[in-house]
Formats: C-alpha cells, structure tokens, sequence
C-alpha cells in the first residue's frame, strides 16, 4: 500500500474548516480589564436601581386588618368563636373601623389575604376540570376523574365545577362605607367587582357551555353545586354577565396562588367622587364573616392598597438590588486589592528573573 | 572456523528506515511527561541504536541497566544494581507486598529517580522476569528509567509487559505498531494504535485508532486527546450542575407546598428542559471548544499535564458542581418568591398565582443556565453563538406556542397554562427579578474564575498566561552537558551476527498453558536433533 501526497485517498477525510476543527471563532479572555470593571458597573448600577424600587416601594400606601378574631377583641372575635369545627358557621357579620386624615391616592383596591392556606399542595391544585371550565359541552356532565372526591354529589348528579378548588371558594364579602364629618351619615363606597381577574381568564379559559333557551341555568341542568356551595353557580352573582364559570370572584379563586400567604383581589375602588382615591374622613368595612380558617390555624385579612409600575408594596426587590449592590463594590475592590499584590508580585520575581 | 583464506564476494544488507518526524514525536511526547518504551523483536543492537536514533536514549544519560541474565538471581541482582540502599530494606512498601503478598490490588507507588536511566532488557531475560515476584521489580526499575528498551520479545511477552504495567500501576497505557506481531500488545493496552504501512492491515484492524505515520501520535494525543478530555470534563460540570440547579428549587419549594411534592414548574418545561433548550448549547461546546489552538497545543506539551493528573474533573470538582447547583436553586427560588410575596401586577390583578411563580423560576433558570454556558464556551464559532442564544429564543417561541389560546383550548387539560407569558411577561418586576438571579447567580462564578490563578496557580497557568500574551521569547533549546561516557557513532544500522531468538520460543518459557509445554516436552523427545535447545522448564 503506497501513499501519494498528491493524489487523495479513499480514506482521507474532507480538509474543510469544519471538519478539521479549525473555524473561525472568537475566544474571549477573561482578564482584570474586564472582570473588574463588570464588578464596579453592576454594583453601582445595581444601587442606582435599588434606590429606585425602594423609594418607588415606600411610596405605596397599605392598610391592612386581621378580621380572623381570634386574638378575643376586636369586632369579629364573636364571629371566631361562632366558628368551631368542619360545619359550615352561621352567619355571622362584623366591622372594622378606620380613619383616614389624608387622601388615599387611587386608584384604589381591596384586597382579601389568606394564610396558611396551601393551595399550592399538590393533591389540590390538581382537583380541576380545565376541559369543564372552559365550557365544553361533552366535559360539563362527565368531570373528570382527578375532581374525585368533588366529582359527583352522593346523589349521582356531577358536579360543576368539580375539584376541591372550586369547592373552597371564598365566601366571605366586604362593603365599604365612608362616613365624611363626625355624625354625618355613611355612604357606600362602590366597589367594582368586574375587572379583577385577567381578561384572558374570563374571556377565553373559562366559558359558560352553551346557553340552553337562552337560559344559563337550563344549561347546568343536571349537574349538582359542590357540597360546601350555598347557591348553584349559575347564580353565583345577579350581573348576567358575571355569573356562571366566568364569574371573577370564581375566576380570582381557581387562578391558585403558589404560596401559602396569598392575597387575592376583591374589589377596584375607582368610580365616581372615589376614582382619585379614598378621601379623607372615617370608614368603616362591612365584613360578613363565612369563611372557616380557624380550623387549620389560617388567618384572614382584608387589605386596602394602592399600587406603581412595579405592582404592590414589596419592599424586597429594593433592598435586594441594594445589597446585591454593595456586595459587589466590596468584592470589587477586594479583587483589586489582591490583583494589584498579584501584580507587584509578579513585577517582582520578574526583577528577579 | 574464522575467514582465514577465504574471498569476501559480498554482503547483503536490510535496511528498515524510520518513518519522518519519529525523533521529534518523541521528544515532544517526552516534553508531555510520556514515558516511552520499545518492545521489539529486534536484536540488542538494532533496538540500542534506533532508541539512539529516535530520542529515547540519549548520550548524556546518567547511566544504563543491561539486564542479560539467564536465571532468577543473576536478573534480580542486575535490577537492583543501581537502586537506592533504602529500596533493599524490609519498610520499603515494595518489599511489604512482596513478602506478605495481600490480597487486595497493590499500587506501585510512584518514585522519583535521581538522573536519566536507560533500562535494556531482552525476551530470555523477560522470560524469568516477567514470573512471580521478579515482575514487580522489573516494573519499579523500569518506571524509575527514562526510556526502556525491551528486545528480542516474541508478540506475547509483549502482551505481558503492557498488562505488568496496567496491573500495577495507576497509569493509562497506548501501544502503538504496525505488524501481525504487535497485535497482541495492541489489544492488551488500554488504547491501541494501528500504523498503516508496508506490514498488511493486522495492526489496524485490531486497534482503536489508525493512521499511516508515527508522528501523527503527537496530533492524536497532544491536540484531539487533550481537546477531548477539555470538553469532556467541562460538558460533564456543566451538565451536573445545570440539573442540580433544575432539580433542587423543588427541595426548597417543599417547604412552602406542605411537602407535597408539587413541582415548580410546568410539566411541559420538565419535559423538554434537557431535550430541547440546553441540549444544544453543550453539544456545541463539547464538539467545538478549544482552549489553545492546535499549534500551541504542539508547541507547548506541558499542557497535556491536567489530563494526567485528572485536574478538571474529579471528585472535588463534582462537589463543586453541586454546591454551584444548590446556591443556584436557593437563588433561583427565594429571589422570584420574594418578588411575587404578597405582590400584584401593575393593574392590581394577580402575580402571586402559581403559574405565574411558575413561570418566572423557569424563565430565570433558563437565562441562568444558558450565561453560565456562554462562560464555559471560551471557542464562539458561528455555529456556537447559533445554539446558545437560538436555544434561548426558542424557549421563547415554544412558551408563547404551548400557552396560546388555541393549543390551550384544544387540550384544556393538557396545556394549562393559557395566558401566562403574555399577562406575565411584560411586567417589568419580572426582568428586574430574573436579572437579579442571573447576576446573583454568575458574578461569583466569574470571581472564582478570575481569582483562582491568583491564589491556586496550576502549572498550565502559567502557560496559558505566556500564550495568551504572545509576547514573551521562546524558551532556548537546554544545552548540551557534559557527555557521561565516550559516544561512539551511532547509526540505524548494525549487523546481523547473533543467533536468533528460535531458543527462546522453542524453551517453552514463553508458552501459557502447561499441556502445551508437555506436548512439546513429548514431541522434542522424539527427535533428538533438536534437544540441544531445549532447557529443563
């Protein structure tokens, strides 16, 4: 077998750049000119923004009331003791009271929050039927088997909606009323109850099935209300257009929350004399109080807050980026600090050499 | 009978010439801290003048064994001749093993010697050496030599010294020949290399790799075998790490599901996390990373250092990947939850549900790991910048796919997730988190990277630190010392005037099994011709 340098081989492989690993490329080099200048300019760019997000952060106003009851004072420590054991608790109502000296910049809104409330456990966020939810006719009688035990009443009927989530709605409801001058009477604050889900919840996720006569409670004929449910979910709310599946409280409720603090929106607060905010003068909410949490030590708070471009007050995200910040600074200049010793050592022994 | 009245009418001569560049493949591989020896069925001459011709021995070696002996006693002494006083002693752990003989596998410890030793052994003499405890003294003074000279060796002693060397020392071996005859040394080594030439395709077909010239050993093992380690040690880091920071997050969310085991992230992401958006990024980096072009890896050997003393991917390495994982889940969990804590979008609606959390860890851990392989990659071809960052887009692309209206509506309980990158993603607490993760989670990798030649300098360093200033002049060739003993002129060549080594294979020392020696034992009964080369096993 003889070799020729000329002519090519049968088994001599192709001599392109690709195949013979010799492509063009860019080989950074990570070297002190770049290290440590990317040190200073996050860590100053960092303070800079975490500045910001603070400042922004303290300028959102938060009034928040724990209505649980159950520290034995305050309005609804009657409801809490009301509140015993799995059954469902009687009606119960009460008020919190508070007093604003200034304008609450608007636009307002109201929260609920809930805690120790794991709806992020996995056998419970998995208790839903999407395909019933959003309206097919073929699932709305045939909920599907991870609803179980929520997925027939013991009378045979399915249910709608089906799963554990839909069955722990949140009942409790909140008026707001607001009193001008000491002895005057108390006006009710309108509270928006539609907007408060994302609109591709309520117009695309969820839909009613088809309406049957033009009735919606014709088309959930057959079908059975979850057992802790007082009404039928047709009826969830008297507004035609905000009942059945695609009522918001109940679109608020299945969208579940990953932590087990969580607060949930309830109401937008911005027409008429309120729609630039909460004026001053004393206020008092209206709380009916259905929700049973004493019984797996969860509390219950209602929240009033307005929001910036960055959402709620959270103050972590500031103080975050101000760390962040100044760690990398000190780290910077630790790493010059060593890099010139390096150097004047090098320098050194190249003196030496 | 000697050539007194006789007519010289001729001589005939055979010469089997070296192959180009064998002398500087050599040294080049001696540079690398390779050791070489020749196993060769050639006469003593023939070997001692080619391993003069081609770098193995040079003339200002300190000194050199001939092992010529013809029993036990005589091989032993002549091992032993040049060792240290403090080898013969009964500490020595050599000693210990060969007097005790434990039965647990026995490492030969490695030792330095004090000069350059050439060993030169031949096939009668291996035939004793190579039994029962002479072995190991064999391998310790053959290891403390420069370069080895075993000749006259029948294709199975060859085999013999290779697994000798394997068996007890913690050492990769390569075998590299052209002939029938070196099959079987090229099957026993741990890599073998075939060189196709004038010998037929035995060697070739019998081995791991082939090529047509010996020099081409130096691009195999000092380009392609030290860019393969390079990318292979740093494909596996990445690849633990990456699923250490995936798979972690959910030990710290269990803390706040109940410990139900609820996963972080949508099942979609699970599913195609390693299949499709990481899986090109580190293909691109383990097929096309080099940290030195291949002229340097020529000209500096030394760098074949790290992949000796397997530097870049060992046990300590592997803990670092995991504890880099598990800050990198601790950071790519607690920062997104402390965003969402109790927080609402911009329109006041929610940001704290679980798809939205969801969504945020996901997008984070991919933006994490993708800058932490655009640190790896120190070679961005075209096809490099291709995958990493098209990985990242496509990730993109398949959210906004698999959380669209119609995708979601046709299997509603299958893609749940309807809305979420568009209601999500354009909040700009979102980027501020994920930006917030990535640097958290890579400026320490970058200060690691950056201080570690200033506090634990490697040898390779220093190395890369004078290529990659291209400025510094090259070494100067090591001059020549004094001259240990007289150098007579050394050639290739040498005369054939010795017998063969028909007496070796005919003793039977070099059969394995022992029927085989008792059927010659019968048949060299028979013919009486022949007894006189037969030795008493």
């Amino acid at each position: 077998m003889t070799w020729s340098a000329a002519a090519r081989g049968a088994h001599q492989p192709d001599n392109t750049a690709f195949t013979q690993q010799r492509l063009p490329a860019w080989q950074p080099l990570l070297s002190a000119s770049i290290a440590l200048p990317l040190f200073f300019c996050a860590g100053l760019a960092f303070i800079g923004l975490g500045l910001g997000l603070f400042y922004s952060s303290n300028g959102i106003k938060e009034l928040e009331y724990d209505y649980t009851g159950t520290a034995g004072t305050g309005g609804c420590s009657a409801c809490a003791l009301a509140d015993r054991g799995r059954a469902p608790p009687p009606p119960c109502s009460c008020a919190w009271h508070f007093s604003l000296a200034e304008l609450f910049p608007g636009p307002v809104y109201l929260y609920y929050e809930l805690t120790n409330f794991y709806q992020n456990n996995r056998r419970y966020s998995v208790s839903r039927d999407d395909a019933q939810l959003s309206g097919l006719p073929s699932a709305l009688r045939h909920p599907a088997n991870e609803c179980a035990p929520y997925q027939r009443r013991a009378s045979g009927l399915p249910i709608a909606p089906c799963g554990a989530i839909a069955n722990s709605l949140f009942n409790d409801s909140f008026s707001l009323w607001h009193r001008r001058r000491a002895g005057g009477p108390y006006v009710e604050v309108p509270l928006d109850r539609t907007g408060i889900a994302w609109w591709t919840d309520c117009h695309v996720k969820f839909r009613n099935p088809p309406l049957v006569n033009g009735s919606l409670a014709l088309a959930f004929h057959g079908t059975a209300p979850p057992p802790n449910w007082p009404r039928p979910v047709y009826a969830l709310s008297p507004d035609p257009n905000n009942t059945g599946f695609v009522n918001q409280d109940f679109v608020v409720w299945m969208r579940t929350a990953a932590l087990p603090t969580f607060r949930k929106l309830y109401a937008r607060i911005r027409q008429g004399n309120y729609s630039a905010g909460l004026p001053r003068g004393s206020y008092v909410v209206n709380i009916t109080y259905n929700y049973p949490v004493r019984a797996f030590g969860g509390r219950k708070l209602v929240v009033l807050s307005n929001i910036s471009w960055m959402g709620g007050k959270n103050p972590f995200l500031g103080i975050a980026y101000l760390a962040v910040g100044s760690l990398c600074i000190l780290v910077g200049f630790v790493m010059l600090v060593v890099y010139i010793r390096y150097q004047d050592q090098n320098d050194e022994d190249e003196d030496e050499e | 009978m000697s050539g007194y009245s006789q007519l010289l009418l001729g001589a005939t001569a055979i010469e089997d010439k070296l192959q180009d560049g064998v002398p500087e493949t050599i040294a080049t591989l001696n540079k690398a801290k390779i050791k070489i020896w020749v196993l060769t069925g050639d006469k003593q001459e023939t070997a001692v003048n080619i391993a003069y011709a081609c770098n193995i021995f040079e003339d200002e070696m300190d000194g050199m064994f001939i092992v010529e002996g013809k029993n036990d006693e005589t091989i032993r002494q002549e091992l032993r001749d040049k060792m240290k006083p403090e080898a013969l002693l009964e500490s020595d752990p050599v000693n210990i093993y060969l007097t005790t003989k434990p039965q647990m596998s026995f490492r030969l410890p490695e030792e330095v010697p004090n000069g350059n030793y050439g060993l030169i052994i031949n096939g009668c003499s291996l035939a004793y050496a190579l039994e029962g405890n002479l072995e190991l003294e064999l391998l310790r003074t053959a290891c403390m030599c420069k370069g080895v000279i075993c000749c006259r060796m029948t294709p199975l002693q060859k085999a013999q010294v290779v697994e000798l060397v394997k068996r007890y020392k913690k050492v990769v071996t390569l075998a590299i020949g052209d002939g029938a005859n070196d099959v079987s040394m090229i099957k026993a080594a741990h890599i073998g290399v075939g060189i196709s030439g004038q010998e037929g395709m035995q060697a070739m077909l019998n081995s791991d790799y082939a090529f047509s010239q010996f020099h081409y050993l130096q691009r195999l093992l000092l380009v392609h075998g030290r860019w393969s380690y390079n990318r292979m040690c740093k494909f596996l880091s990445y690849f633990f790490y990456k699923n250490f920071a995936f798979t972690l997050v959910h030990f710290w969310y269990a803390f706040f599901s109940g410990f139900s085991a609820q996963t972080v992230y949508d099942t979609w992401f699970i599913t195609f996390y390693n299949l499709v958006y990481t899986c090109l990024p580190v293909l691109g980096l383990s097929l096309f990373d080099q940290d030195v072009n291949e002229t340097w890896s020529l000209r500096f050997p030394e760098l074949y250092d790290p992949g000796q003393h397997n530097l870049y991917f060992n046990k300590k390495e592997f803990v670092k990947c995991l504890m880099h994982g598990i800050y990198s889940s601790f950071v790519l969990f607690f920062i997104p939850m402390g965003t969402i804590y109790n927080s609402v979008r911009k329109d006041g609606k929610e940001i704290s549900d679980y798809q939205s959390f969801s969504l945020i860890v996901q997008t984070a851990l991919l933006w994490v790991v993708t800058m932490q392989i655009a640190l790896d990659t120190t070679y961005w071809t075209i096809i490099s910048h291709i995958f990493t960052w098209g990985s990242l887009g496509f990730y993109f692309c398949i959210l906004f796919f698999l959380y669209s209206d119609g995708l979601c509506l046709m299997f509603p309980n299958v893609f749940q997730f309807l809305g979420v990158a568009r209601n999500t993603l354009n909040l700009p607490q979102i980027w501020l988190s994920i930006v917030l993760s990535v640097v958290l989670c890579i400026l320490p990798v970058i200060g690691y990277q950056f201080l570690k030649p200033l506090f634990w300098p490697a040898n390779v360093d220093k190395i890369m630190d004078r290529i990659h200033q291209c400025t510094r002049p090259l070494l100067p060739l090591p001059k020549r010392t004094k001259l240990k003993h007289a150098s007579t002129r050394r050639s290739a060549y040498a005369f054939s005037h010795k017998q063969g080594f028909g007496a070796l294979i005919t003793s039977g020392k070099t059969m394995k099994s022992k029927t085989f020696i008792i059927s010659h034992l019968n048949c060299c009964i028979k013919s009486p011709n022949s007894c006189s080369w037969f030795s008493p096993v």
